[in-house]
């Protein structure tokens, strides 16, 4: 069975990566060690194939830094709520299951959507539909349709600043007509 | 540990018990939620995501106690490990529970899942007798 090649260029994050982990798990980055990281990462990406991740060719450093402190922040946040609502509501919490459309169909945006809303503490994605990119969350603490709404509109802002960092152009020309709308 | 416990590693020293204390507190949040949550999806949002904080406060004052800089990138990767497989974990035994009915039906107050798992299965049914017959 042939397999597809792919380009240097489209494997490159995945090896940069692999020699970064390589550099950090020895704590030392001389360039000697970096290399023999380069070569055997290069070995692992052969043996171990894996379909490539298909990146849209833009990251936008810029949207990127102040969307990790937002990231963190929300986190605290979050967490803290769900501290208060373990001790005091426990059993007598309320839930929704929420279906959230996504604007995007790459893969790789709605798999990083997900992350994001399962990392923020209070929603975790039970089921996705990959044909129409709709995200079906679970979350915790939601007793009004209005709550509802507000989770949708987070999960969409959320996919909006991914979009901003990695999306392609399609994507970001969607984002500037719905802010012109 | 330097004999100046006046200067900057007194600082050092205040910073990282407190991320220690609020991270732990953290893993005890975990805890509680999975004792006192009513069933197994908002379990998993207890037993899931409050150590996201509460490791990344412990990996921070772990760095912050080493007082080396080539420590810090392995705790980055230990920390981006979690953030990777967490929701992962996360989704795969919520889908589990919810596919098998392990959820209290009376605690959502909406749930816009069932339709569409309900349509599908309808489906199935109708193909699974056209076949038959």
């Amino acid at each position: 069975m042939s397999r597809r090649r792919i380009s240097l260029r489209q494997e490159l994050p995945l090896l940069v990566w692999l020699v970064i982990v390589w550099g950090a798990l020895w704590q030392d980055f001389s360039p000697g060690n970096l290399l023999f990281g380069a070569l055997l990462s290069v070995a692992v990406a052969r043996l171990f194939y894996l379909p490539p991740v298909e990146l849209s060719g833009r990251f936008n450093i810029l949207h990127a830094i102040p969307f990790a402190l937002m990231f963190l922040a929300k986190v605290v946040m979050a967490s803290m709520q769900l501290l208060f609502l373990a001790v005091w509501r426990g059993p007598r919490v309320k839930n929704a299951v929420v279906a959230v459309t996504l604007r995007s169909h790459q893969d790789l945006l709605v798999t990083a959507t997900g992350h994001v809303i399962s990392l923020i503490p209070g929603s975790l994605v039970v089921e996705v539909d990959r044909s129409t990119s709709t995200l079906y969350l679970h979350a915790l603490n939601i007793s009004s349709p209005q709550e509802v709404e507000n989770l949708k509109n987070e999960v969409l802002s959320i996919e909006a600043g991914l979009i901003r960092i990695m999306g392609t152009r399609d994507e970001l020309e969607i984002l500037r007509t719905e802010a012109a709308a | 540990m330097s004999p100046d416990s006046t200067g900057l590693d007194a600082w050092v020293d205040v910073l990282s018990a407190v991320f220690m204390i609020v991270g732990a507190t953290m893993s005890l949040g975990a805890a509680i939620g999975l004792l006192r949550f009513p069933d197994l999806l908002s379990r998993m949002h207890a037993a899931t995501k409050p150590q996201v904080l509460g490791l990344f406060l412990l990996l921070a004052s772990i760095g912050l106690q080493m007082r080396t800089l080539w420590v810090w990138p392995v705790l980055l990767v230990a920390w981006i490990f979690q953030l990777l497989t967490v929701p992962v974990s996360a989704h795969m035994v919520g889908r589990a529970g919810y596919r098998t009915k392990h959820l209290h039906r009376e605690l959502l107050t909406s749930d816009e899942l069932e339709a569409v798992v309900q349509k599908a299965a309808a489906k199935a049914a109708r193909e699974d007798g056209s076949g038959d017959g």
